[in-house]
């Protein structure tokens, strides 16, 4: 595969931004592609893991980040279980949605960000994950809120889903963890 | 033996079967578990997709407390354990990381509690030939295909689990209680569990194929330790059939599910009535081995 380069502003330091983030070294790569085969969504992608190591070494810009494979890669840590050099991938793939994040690149399909957030959300407030408010926070904002939702009676009955949420948990460190990491100008959650 | 246990959220919702079957399994073999006062959500792929230290964190918050009871974590969700197990090795091995951790949990913590898997636990400390002695019906003649996921063995540096391509842990408790563990390809496929709600269509070609290849190596049931792999794979097959027209009705159980059947708990008390996909072959089976 031809391997364009289209150089934006931004472009000079997402190599090493990258390399700060997930700590591995790019420079290492074979190209031998062993975390593209073995990446279970490399069906579903146009992008290939070690199709972003190459860009990234060869200095991609921030256009990088509107890869498909960067929200739908499912963090299963094959590629980086599999690469022979030891390479983190995945943990790559983690510093690149990051900074898409920090980046405002666009958004894809099936909103992972938005997902994440709903999540976190939830988290934050209640300590624990309460899937109700969860589920209930993405779908909205993703506007299919039929998708799925034809399963949740049953759901309900056998106990899969609870309707009230725990508050059992220590709700006071997690909202410091929170308060904390957004000082840091970490997480936009 | 006494452990802290870390339930993780799933187990107050759609994982309270596994959480269910896991108490009694350990009730039934004499391990104490004792819950820490307090403990907190993990944070999931959902932390670590967004900040290295909220990542590390939220793990960190529920790690202290159990650091303060003096005992190993016992974790049976294959996600917590790998979040818990991820999060030590940052705090352990990167001091920046451990300064950060310590101020955003408002305490000094080293990285330093022992993070075991349920699963390991039976192995290592209870043993097989104790867990053979409390067998009181054989799962003789069920084909069992285990399923590990990812988060179990992946990344092998870390988990130290078991071998990360070819495991066998789940295969020799499934061999110790009777059943016939099947060789097939799919133990360590990754289902997609963490875009089931995100990206559906990609789950259900993942989850359709892991349900395929154990079909076709003869398994009668899928067992698993991982909440999130059981609801994806139990609750998949719906859209599967109609989106593919392939009905797999494959019961996908907890492999303490399986552990307890074969100690004589009631299925109730095990939460198989929780199950999307009913297990009633499996319970045939059982009972049919009882009579014999
Ligand atoms: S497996 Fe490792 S060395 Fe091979 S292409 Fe991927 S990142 Fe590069
Ligand atoms: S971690 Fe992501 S990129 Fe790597 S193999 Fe899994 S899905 Fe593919
Ligand atoms: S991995 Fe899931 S179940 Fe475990 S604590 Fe985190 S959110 Fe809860
Ligand atoms: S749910 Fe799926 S993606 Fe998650 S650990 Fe289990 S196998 Fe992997």
């Amino acid at each position: 595969m031809t391997i364009t380069i289209r150089k934006t502003k931004k472009s000079d330091r997402l190599k090493e931004i990258v390399e700060q983030l997930s700590g591995a070294d790019l420079s290492i790569c074979l190209q031998c592609k062993k975390c593209s085969s073995g990446c279970p969504v490399n069906k579903q992608t146009v992008s290939r893991p070690s199709e972003i190591m190459r860009r990234l070494h060869l200095n991609a810009g921030d256009e990088l980040l509107e890869s498909d494979i960067i929200w739908t890669c499912v963090s299963c840590e094959t590629c980086s279980t599999r690469c022979p050099m030891g390479i983190e991938v995945a943990a790559i793939i983690d510093a690149l949605r990051k900074l898409a994040l920090e980046r405002k690149a666009s958004k894809q399909k099936g909103n992972v960000p938005l997902f994440n957030k709903a999540f976190l959300k939830t988290v934050e407030i209640f300590g624990r994950t309460y899937e109700i408010a969860m589920i209930a926070a993405y779908k909205l904002g993703t506007g299919k809120f039929m998708n799925d939702t034809e399963k949740f009676p049953t759901m309900i009955k056998k106990g899969k889903i609870s309707l009230i949420p725990s508050l059992h948990g220590d709700r006071k460190i997690v909202r410091r963890i929170f308060k904390k990491t957004k000082e840091n100008k970490g997480a936009k959650v | 033996m006494r452990y802290a246990y870390y339930p993780g959220c799933s187990a107050e919702s759609t994982a309270r079967d596994m959480h269910e079957s896991t108490l009694a399994v350990a009730k039934a073999l004499g391990i104490e578990m004792v819950e820490p006062k307090g403990w907190t959500c993990c944070g999931a792929t959902a932390g670590h997709q967004t900040d290295r230290i909220l990542a590390a964190s939220l793990p960190a918050a529920s790690l202290v407390k159990v650091k303060d009871m003096g005992l190993d974590m016992v974790v049976n969700c294959a996600a917590c354990y790998n979040r818990m197990k991820m999060a030590n090795n940052e705090i352990s091995t990167d001091s920046e990381i451990r300064t950060s951790v310590c101020d955003a949990i408002g305490r000094d913590y080293d990285g330093s509690v022992n993070v075991r898997h349920f699963v390991e636990v039976l192995l290592k400390d209870v043993g097989l030939e104790t867990i053979k002695k409390a067998v009181k019906h054989s799962l003789k003649g069920l084909k069992v295909a285990c399923y590990y996921g990812c988060l179990l063995v992946r990344p092998p540096k870390v988990m130290k689990f078991d071998d990360p391509e070819n495991p066998t842990s789940l295969d020799k408790l499934v061999k110790v209680i009777g059943g016939e563990s099947i060789d097939w390809s799919g133990k360590v496929e990754c289902c997609g569990g963490g875009l089931s709600l995100t990206r559906t269509d990609v789950v259900v070609d993942l989850t359709d194929s892991i349900l395929g290849m154990a079909q076709k190596a003869g398994a009668d049931c899928i067992a698993v330790s991982c909440p999130m792999c059981q609801v994806n794979l139990d609750l998949r097959q719906q859209d599967i059939k109609k989106q593919t027209g392939r009905d797999y009705e494959m019961p996908i159980v907890y492999i303490t599910q399986l552990l307890g059947l074969s100690f004589g708990i009631s299925p109730d008390k095990l939460g198989f009535k929780k199950l999307m996909v009913p297990a009633s072959n499996i319970l045939e089976k059982v009972a049919q081995n009882s009579n014999e």
